[in-house]
C-alpha cells in the first residue's frame, strides 16, 4: 500500500498544476526567486526518495514518508493558538502560510536598519539581502528533496536582518499554524546577523487541530564575525503530522550561535541541524529536547563541521522517550584537515521511560587533523533508582519524585537559556506535554 | 635521532614471536603446487575446490548457493570505504596447495612450507607454550598437531577440511549457523570458496590450560585465503585459541576473506587472540561472530596492525541469560593503511552484559575507524553495555573516524557509550624530554602508555612483541 505512495510523483494535491499556480501567484517577485523555485520543484521531481540503503536515513522508518494527498491551504484557521506569553521585540504568526497578526520592529531598530519581516515581503522590499543568503550553505544531512519542495512551495517565513553592532535583547518571535486536514506549510526562515550584533528568534511551529498535516521547513541561520545569535524552535505539531525541518547554522569569526531545538508533536518529526565553523574562535552550542510519546519517531541529523582552526562547538541531545515511541540521534563531528585545535564535543542523553520504547544513537566522528579535542558519548537508561529513593526518603511520593528527576534531565538544556521569560515559557510548555 | 633499540622501555628479545614484525615474515618460497584452481571465479572453481576435497554432495551444494549470493550482492560501498572496488575478483586465485591432508610432524612437512614456518618461529612457539598448532599454507593446513595430554580430553583440534570428513555429525550442526551465507558480500565468498581454518571442539567441562594456535600463511602472489574457523566449547568448557598470520610485500593486491564462527554452550568460555600483520597489500575483509549461551563468555581480543585496508567487527550475540561479551581492539593505521574495525554486541537474553574497548593510533596518513553496533532489542530486562573508543593522532594528517550504532528499547537497561579522539599530551613529552629522552623515545612511551592496559590482556609472548612493534612503528613519525 505505501509502495506506490514512494514515488516522486506521489503528490497529486501538490503537483505541477498546483505548483503553476503557486508560481502564477507570486509575479510581482524577482525573476530570479521565481527561477529559483522552478529548479528546486524540477529537483525534488527528480530525486528519489530516501531508501532502506541511505545512510543518512538509517533506522528511519521510511515506509511511512507519504507525502500523497497534501494540499496548500487557502484560508487561515479561526483559532490561533498564542504562544509568546514572553516579553518580545516583535513577532509575526502566520496561520495556514497567512500572516495573520504582526507586531512592526520598534522604530528605533527599523531606524537603525533592523529588519524583521515576512518571506515575500522581504523578497519584493530586500531581494537583493534575501538572495545573498538563501540556501548558500544548505544542510547537508539528507533531506534535499524535502528541501527542495520547501523552495518550491515556500512563501512563509521571515527575513530577519541585524545590522552591525546593534543588539536586542527581547526575542523576535516567528509562529506557523496549521488547521485543517491534509493542510501542508513550507517556511523558510533566513536570520543574518552582522558584525557583533546580538538577537534571538523564537520560532513555533504548531498545529491549532489534531488533524493530518505536512510540514517542510528550512531556516537559514547566519552569525557574522563577532555576533551572538540565539535561536530556539519549539515543534507541538499535531500527532498526526509529517515533519521535516533542515536547519542550517554558519558561525563566523569569534562568533556565537546558541540553537535549541524543542519536539513535542509530530507522527514522524525529522530535524537536521548542520553547524560550519569558518572562522577562528566560532563557536556552535546545540541543543535539543524531545519529549517522545505515543508511537511517534523523533528523528535528528546533526553534523558540526569545522572548517577553521580554533573553532568550538557542543552538542546535548536530551531525549526522553515514553509509550512505543521511538527516537534516532544520529550526529557528526567532522573536524577538516586544516581545523587544528578545535574542541568539538556532542552527547546524546537518552531517558527511557517505558519498557515499549526505543532509542537510537549514531554518535559519529571523522577527524582529520590532530591538535584537536574531539569526543562524543551516548547513553540510554532509566532514572537512576537512587535518586528516587533519595526523594522518597524526604517525603516524596513516587510519581512526583519521578517528574522532578524528568524536570532536571530537561532543566540541564533550558539551563543554558539567559532570558529567564522565555526559559519559563518553555518549560510549561513542555511540562504540558509531558503530563498529558 | 638515536637508534630506537636504544629506548630503555625496548625487551632484549632473542626469538621474537611471529606475526608481529613486519620485517621477518617478508619473504617468499617457489613452492609447487599439486591442485590450483586458477584465476577468477565461477561454477568451475567452486566444483573444482570441491572435488579435490572430496566432498560430500551437501558441501558442493552449500557452496554454489553461497556462489550465488556472492555475485548478486552489491559491494557495502554505501557505507563502507570505496577502496573495495580495487578489488580484482578476477585476478585472484582461490585454491593453492600440495595435498588435503595435514602432517602431524614437522619431519614430514615438505621442506618449503617447513622453512617457512621454521622462519617464522612456529614450531618453536608449540614446544615453549601451546597446546596445539595448525599451520595452514596457502589454501590448506599443512601441519596440524593438538598434544597428547589435551586430545586424551577429548578435545578435537583439526583443520576444516578434515573435520568435515571425519566429524561431520557436530560440524553441520553448528557450521552456519551464526554467521549464514548471506551475512554479507564476504561471509558468502568465503562460504563458496572456504577452505582450511581451524575446527575446535571442547568437550563438556574440559579446560584447555595452555592456548591452541593456528598460524595463517599466505605465500603465492594474487592469492585468495578463505579460511572457516569453527569453534565448540561444550558446556563448562573453557578454551583460548590465538592466530597470526603473515604474507610477503607483493606488488600486486591479495585477498584474505575469512568467517569464523564461535558456539560457547551454557557456562563456557572462550577467548579469541587475533594479531593481524597482514603486509601492506593485502584486502583483509573477516567476518567473526559468535554465540554465547547463558552464562556463557566469549571475549575477542582484536589487534590489527598490518594490511592495506581491514574491515572487521568481531560480534557476540548473547543468546542465553546473563551470558558476557566482550571485544578488546587495538588498531594501527600507519600510511596506506586502513584499519576499519569495531565489534557488534547483539543482546538477546535478560541479564547479558557487553563489554568495547577500542583504541587506536592513527601514525602518518593513516586511518583508523571505529564502527560497532550495539543491539538490545524489545522486551529484555537487564542488560548492560559499556562502550569506550579512544583515538590517538600522531601526525597532523591523520586520519580517525567513529560510527557506533546503538539500540535500546525498554526502561531496564543501561547502555553507555564514551569517544575521545585526542593527540599525545605535549607536556607529558616535555616531562620525558626533560629526563633525558629524545622526542621519539618519550613519543614511543607515550604510545605504549595509551594501549598499555589492552596490551596487557594479551599473552606474555605477545604482549612484548607488541610494544616493540609500536616503537618500530613511531620511528620517524617524529621530528
Amino acid at each position: 500500500m505505501s509502495a506506490p505512495a514512494l514515488s516522486a510523483t506521489a503528490a497529486p494535491s501538490l503537483d505541477s498544476a498546483r505548483f503553476a499556480t503557486h508560481i502564477s501567484q507570486r509575479g510581482q517577485l524577482p525573476a530570479w526567486w521565481l527561477e529559483t523555485k522552478k529548479a528546486a520543484w524540477n529537483q525534488f521531481n527528480a530525486l528519489p526518495m530516501p531508501s532502506r540503503t541511505d545512510e543518512t536515513w538509517r533506522f528511519t522508518n521510511i515506509s511511512t514518508l507519504d507525502l500523497s494527498g497534501f494540499e496548500l491551504p487557502e484560508d487561515a484557521s479561526q483559532h490561533i493558538p498564542h504562544l509568546a506569553d514572553f516579553p518580545h521585540t516583535a513577532e509575526i504568526i502566520f496561520s495556514n502560510r497567512q500572516v495573520v497578526a504582526r507586531t512592526t520592529v520598534p522604530a528605533d531598530l527599523a531606524a537603525k536598519g533592523v529588519i524583521f519581516a515576512p518571506l515575500d515581503e522581504a523578497l519584493a522590499q530586500h531581494g537583493d539581502l534575501v538572495r545573498k543568503y538563501f540556501q548558500k550553505l544548505p544542510a547537508n544531512l539528507g533531506s534535499e528533496k524535502f528541501v527542495a519542495l520547501n523552495t518550491a512551495f515556500t512563501g512563509s517565513g521571515a527575513l530577519l536582518y541585524v545590522p552591525k553592532g546593534v543588539e536586542i535583547t527581547a526575542p523576535f518571535v516567528l509562529q506557523h499554524t496549521l488547521s485543517g486536514a491534509n493542510k501542508a506549510a513550507f517556511p523558510h526562515t533566513i536570520v543574518v546577523l552582522e558584525d557583533n550584533a546580538k538577537a534571538t528568534l523564537v520560532e513555533f511551529f504548531v498545529s491549532a487541530d489534531q488533524s493530518r498535516h505536512l510540514a517542510s521547513g528550512v531556516n537559514d541561520l547566519h552569525a557574522g564575525p563577532g555576533a551572538q545569535l540565539t535561536y530556539v524552535g519549539a515543534q507541538n505539531w499535531s500527532g498526526d503530522t509529517l515533519s521535516f525541518q533542515a536547519n542550517s547554522i554558519v558561525v563566523e569569526r569569534d562568533a556565537r550561535v546558541l540553537s535549541l531545538n524543542v519536539h513535542l508533536g509530530g507522527r514522524q518529526a525529522r530535524h537536521e541541524s548542520h553547524s560550519r565553523l569558518l572562522g577562528p574562535g566560532a563557536h556552535s552550542e546545540m541543543l535539543a529536547l524531545t519529549v517522545a510519546t505515543g508511537d511517534h519517531e523523533f528523528d535528528q541529523r546533526t553534523l558540526q563541521t569545522h572548517v577553521s582552526p580554533h573553532t568550538t562547538s557542543n552538542l546535548l541531545y536530551k531525549n526522553a522517550l515514553l509509550d512505543t515511541a521511538k527516537t534516532i540521534f544520529s550526529g557528526l563531528i567532522i573536524v577538516e584537515p586544516d581545523a587544528q585545535k578545535t574542541d568539538a564535543y556532542q552527547k546524546n542523553r537518552n531517558l527511557m521511560l517505558s519498557n515499549e520504547a526505543e532509542a537510537h544513537s549514531l554518535p559519529g566522528l571523522e577527524i582529520q587533523a590532530n591538535d584537536v579535542k574531539c569526543s562524543h558519548g551516548s547513553t540510554s537508561s532509566r532514572i537512576e533508582p537512587e535518586q528516587e529513593f533519595y526523594l522518597q526518603a524526604r517525603g516524596i511520593k513516587l510519581a512526583a519524585a519521578k517528574q522532578m528527576l524528568v524536570f532536571a534531565f530537561f532543566e540541564e538544556v533550558l539551563n543554558q537559556l539567559t532570558d529567564e521569560a522565555l526559559h519559563a515559557s518553555l518549560r510549561t510548555l513542555i511540562e504540558s506535554k509531558f503530563k498529558k | 635521532m638515536p637508534d630506537i633499540d636504544t629506548l630503555p622501555t625496548d625487551p632484549a628479545v632473542e626469538n621474537p614471536a611471529v606475526g608481529i614484525d613486519q620485517t621477518v615474515g617478508d619473504f617468499t618460497y617457489d613452492v609447487k603446487y599439486e591442485f590450483d584452481a586458477g584465476s577468477g571465479l565461477n561454477e568451475n572453481t567452486v566444483r573444482y575446490i570441491s572435488s579435490v576435497k572430496k566432498e560430500a554432495p551437501w558441501i558442493l551444494e552449500f557452496r554454489l548457493k553461497a556462489l550465488k549470493t556472492f555475485l548478486e550482492k552489491p559491494m557495502p560501498t554505501h557505507w563502507a570505504t570505496k577502496d573495495l572496488l580495487n578489488i580484482d575478483f578476477d585476478k585472484i586465485r582461490y585454491y593453492l596447495s600440495q595435498g588435503q591432508k595435514p602432517k602431524r610432524t614437522w619431519d614430514e612437512v615438505p621442506d618449503d612450507i617447513k622453512k617457512t614456518f621454521e622462519r617464522l618461529g612456529i614450531p618453536e612457539q608449540e614446544r615453549k607454550f601451546l597446546a596445539g598448532v595448525e599451520a595452514q599454507f596457502d589454501s590448506e593446513a599443512a601441519y596440524s598437531n593438538v598434544k597428547d595430554i589435551v586430545a586424551k580430553q577429548g578435545v578435537i583440534f583439526c583443520n576444516s577440511t578434515e573435520a568435515l570428513r571425519e566429524h561431520p555429525e557436530i560440524f553441520k550442526k553448528f557450521f552456519g549457523k551464526v554467521i549464514p551465507t548471506g551475512d554479507n558480500k564476504f561471509s558468502a565468498l568465503n562460504s563458496a570458496v572456504f577452505s582450511g581454518g581451524s575446527f575446535i571442539y571442547v568437550p563438556k567441562g574440559v579446560k584447555v590450560a595452555q592456548p591452541l594456535q593456528a598460524y595463517f600463511r599466505i605465500n603465492a602472489e594474487n592469492f585468495g585465503q578463505f579460511e572457516r574457523t569453527l569453534i565448540i566449547a561444550d558446556e563448562g568448557a573453557e578454551v583460548t585459541y590465538m592466530e597470526g598470520c603473515t604474507a610477503p610485500k607483493f606488488s600486486t593486491s591479495t585477498l584474505h576473506s575469512a568467517v569464523v564462527e564461535l558456539v560457547a554452550l551454557k557456562g563456557a568460555k572462550i577467548q579469541y587472540i587475533t594479531v593481524q600483520n597482514w603486509a601492506p597489500n593485502v584486502y583483509n575483509l573477516v567476518t567473526k561472530r559468535g554465540v554465547a549461551h547463558e552464562d556463557a563468555e566469549i571475549k575477542w581480543i582484536d589487534c590489527n596492525i598490518g594490511s592495506r585496508l581491514t574491515m572487521k567487527y568481531p560480534g557476540v550475540v548473547l543468546k542465553g541469560k546473563r551470558a558476557r561479551g566482550e571485544v578488546v581492539s587495538i588498531a594501527l593505521a600507519n600510511d596506506g593503511q586502513h584499519q576499519d574495525t569495531g565489534a557488534k554486541m547483539i543482546h538477546a537474553a535478560d541479564d547479558t552484559t557487553s563489554v568495547i574497548v577500542a583504541k587506536s593510533i592513527s601514525v602518518g596518513q593513516g586511518r583508523s575507524t571505529y564502527r560497532g553496533v550495539v543491539h538490545i532489542p524489545k522486551h529484555l530486562k537487564g542488560c548492560k553495555n559499556n562502550t569506550e573508543c579512544d583515538a590517538l593522532l600522531i601526525n597532523t594528517n591523520s586520519r580517525t573516524d567513529t560510527y557506533p550504532a546503538i539500540v535500546v528499547r525498554g526502561d531496564t537497561h543501561s547502555v553507555q557509550h564514551e569517544a575521545s579522539v585526542s593527540k599525545v599530551n605535549e607536556e607529558q613529552i616535555f616531562y620525558m624530554q626533560q629526563r633525558g629522552l629524545t622526542e621519539a623515545q618519550a613519543m614511543s612511551l607515550a604510545v605504549n602508555g595509551f594501549v598499555n592496559d589492552l596490551v596487557r590482556q594479551f599473552p606474555m609472548e605477545y604482549s612484548v612483541e607488541l610494544k616493540r612493534l609500536i616503537d618500530l612503528e613511531m620511528e620517524g613519525s617524529v621530528g
